[in-house]
């Protein structure tokens, strides 16, 4: 006397009725293509363009010839601008505290004299790093002076002093140690986040919704099942999903030129488990939420995290260890690290596999929780 | 009047359910039988959309058992729901699909076999056809009311539970509405209907009366008019205003309600209410004694119950 507890008849019913939903549903169409467009304007254009230009500050302790070259061919990289001189450690620091400089290039007294007898002076180059995108680049270019800089101004005799290493020591003392994150990095990374945002969202709302309409009474009242509710709402999302990672992929390839290294076959499958997965987590939060309100809210409580602690924002193993273990247990690290791999190293399969478990693993949970939240009752 | 199990499609015995600690419905013994329509009646909050939910496994009883179409109500709840049609107060489906999208989604749930034909056809029984592309959100609430009774019968239900159906909707759709239902039950259907309006409930098979959760009153209109025991007189004259402060003075006077130029006196006790006419004796005033009305027991009921229970 038991009836199918699962029938495709009725999970094609519900992905119907939420496709014509969805196709009335402007605002929320739009939404979902807005979102990672805009997400690509901030993230890859404005926050991570190469910064060039970055204010700087001076401390001149030997204003000879030498060192007056080596200002100038700093600003000649221009990714520095000096903005200040000043022979006061204090006030250097201050500017730097303050934030109306980046660096503080330090030159020593002795600067020229040791220079010149060849004991590679050292330059103390101080970053705030604390946007360390914005500092990568440009202490990247003076590692590349450093070999080259005093080639015209010490002649032959002085030959000797155009060490393999450089005749200047340059050291740089940045307030974080970063990863040296590249637009290579954050663009692919964006499609995890801009995943993550849209689609817990769109299905948070999905079962609240019909609790707050009222028409929720109506389809328990038919023989639908949980299950087939649930996946009846996700799978059109999955299509939503699908058009999101083609448009960032398609501004990887095209605006930001991001190499792709790997087979986007692959990287198309498993967008898949990642889509699946922060769908079901939505759903879940959407039979845990009395209404669409707090049913954003948590999206937003997972998004949170989601952005900050999964590798996107700061570097991974720049973190602590607690939020190493928070981030661990979120699918957009382990599909950050996917996405990296396959465009950026060429990772396939093998490679990413270690990755790939902890979000499926993640899908299962997320969906049993669901599963066993849906009441099918109003009691 | 014990009818065999199989004759009836609503059994149910001390069916309970509460809320916190309120109890909104009170151990309720209902049977329906097949092809009958049965009223519900009752004041706002008396528990009949609880009791609704209830049959049709939407909310769990704290205590009771029965069956419904000779399924356990709280066992078969998956089996009731596919033979049940079930039309909620509240309109509940899908104001951003059109008409036809909502009736085609219902059938599809339920595997109508020949969904489109089945379609078609339940869209020209209710007559919707040429509104069948209109979203069911821009409907008035009677078009509204039509495709809610369309989408719950598309199915073929044994058994309609319709909870306030007719509310808001103006006497010719109501007519029409009722003349359905009844052309419905003859074709063998079950329909429990909760309503407020009392032409409806006289067109009902037969009635229960509902307050604070308990059953007050059942069967069929003459059974519940007779079992009331309520006495009216009917008063013409001039200044009935007077006479009817007068009279809401009085006890052992229940109701007294104008008609136009009339006032209509209720009261419980016969022998009492004849000794305050003659009190109240006005030559300009004629009393006559009239049957007494449905909504007069009602509220003669609801009376009662307010004094026995809260
Ligand atoms: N989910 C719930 N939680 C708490 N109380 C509830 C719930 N649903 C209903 N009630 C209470 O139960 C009582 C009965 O409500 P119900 O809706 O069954 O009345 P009703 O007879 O259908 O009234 P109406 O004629 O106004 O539709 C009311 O007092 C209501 O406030
Ligand atoms: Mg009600």
């Amino acid at each position: 006397m038991s009836l199918p507890r699962f029938t495709f008849h009725r999970l094609w019913a519900i992905v119907l009725k939420e496709f014509i939903q969805l196709k009335r549903d402007r605002v929320t169409f739009f939404m979902m293509v807005g979102i990672p467009l805009m997400q690509l304007m901030v993230f890859g254009f404005a926050i991570n363009s190469d910064p060039r230009h970055l204010p700087t500050a001076v401390r001149l302790g030997d204003q000879g010839p030498f060192a007056r070259t080596l200002v100038q061919a700093l600003r000649t990289t221009n990714y520095f601008a000096i903005v200040h001189e000043t022979s006061s450690e204090v006030e250097a620091q201050r500017l730097l505290q303050i934030g109306d400089a980046q660096f503080i290039i330090n030159i020593p007294e002795d600067f020229s004299r040791k220079l010149l007898r060849g004991e590679r002076p050292t330059v103390l180059i101080e970053a705030d790093a604390s946007d360390p995108a914005a500092t990568g680049p440009a202490l990247a270019s003076v590692n590349a002076l450093a070999s080259t800089i005093f080639n015209r101004d010490l002649p032959s005799p002085l030959a000797r002093l155009r060490a393999k290493n450089g005749p200047v020591d340059f050291r740089i003392h940045a307030h974080y140690n970063p990863e040296n994150i590249t637009q290579y990095n954050v663009v692919p990374g964006l499609m995890g986040v801009v995943l993550t945002m849209t689609m817990v969202i769109i299905t948070a709302l999905a079962i609240t919704r019909e609790r707050e309409r009222g028409t929720m009474e109506n389809l328990l009242a038919t023989p639908v099942r949980p299950f087939e509710v649930m996946v009846g709402k996700i799978l059109p999302f999955i299509m939503i999903g699908y058009i999101q990672v083609t448009l960032i992929l398609l501004a990887a390839r095209y605006i930001f030129h991001v190499p792709m290294v790997g087979s986007l076959p692959l990287l198309y499958l498993v967008s898949l488990l990642f889509i699946a997965a922060n769908l079901s987590v939505g759903i879940t939060f959407s039979t845990l939420a009395k209404n669409q309100l707090q049913a954003v809210q948590m999206a937003f409580f997972f998004f949170l995290p989601s952005i900050l602690l999964s590798g996107f924002m700061f570097p991974f193993r720049g973190m602590p260890p607690w939020a190493q273990n928070v981030g661990s247990c979120l699918p957009n690290t382990h599909f950050l690290r996917i996405v990296r791999g396959i465009l950026l190293k060429g990772n396939g399969l093998a490679e990413i596999a270690p990755e790939l478990w902890p979000l499926l693993a993640f899908l299962v949970v997320a969906m049993a929780i669901g599963v066993k939240r849906y009441r099918q009752t109003l009691d | 009047m014990a009818a065999l199990e199989k004759d009836l499609a609503i059994n149910v015995v001390g069916v309970t359910k509460r809320f916190g600690d309120k109890t909104v419905v009170d151990a309720i013994d209902l049977s329906v039988r097949r092809g009958e329509i049965y009223g519900f009646l009752g004041p706002n909050g008396s528990g009949k959309t609880t009791f609704i939910r209830m049959l049709c496994g939407l909310l769990t009883p704290d205590a009771g058992t029965g069956t419904c179409l000779g399924y356990d109500v709280r066992t078969q709840q998956a089996e009731i729901k596919r033979h049940v049609g079930y039309m909620t107060q509240k309109f509940s489906y899908y104001e951003d699909l059109s008409i036809r999208e909502n009736l085609d989604f219902i059938a599809r749930i339920y595997a109508v076999p020949d969904r489109t034909a089945a379609v078609q056809r339940s869209l020209e029984r209710l007559g919707l056809t040429q509104r069948s592309h209109q979203l069911a959100g821009q409907l008035s609430g009677g078009w509204k009311q039509r495709l809610a009774l369309a989408a719950c019968l598309i199915h073929e239900p044994k058994l309609l539970l319709l909870d306030e159906p007719t509310a808001g909707v103006d006497p010719k759709a109501r007519r029409e509405f009722w003349d359905e239902i009844h052309q419905l039950a003859a074709g063998g259907l079950t329909v429990l209907i909760t309503t407020h309006y009392m032409d409806e409930a006289e067109r009902c098979h037969r009635l229960a009366y509902l307050a604070y959760g308990r059953l007050l009153t059942r069967g069929s209109l003459a059974e519940v008019l007779a079992n009331a025991k309520l006495t009216t007189w009917r008063v013409t004259g001039p200044d009935l205003l007077t006479l009817a402060t007068t009279l809401r003075a009085q006890t052992g006077i229940e109701q007294v309600v104008a008609f136009g130029n009339t006032l209509h006196v209720s009261g419980r006790n016969p022998a009492q209410l004849n000794e305050i006419i003659a009190r109240a004796s006005d030559p300009r005033h004629s009393w006559q004694p009239i049957p007494s009305g449905l909504e007069d027991v009602f509220i003669s009921l609801m009376d009662k119950a307010k004094d026995n229970f809260s």
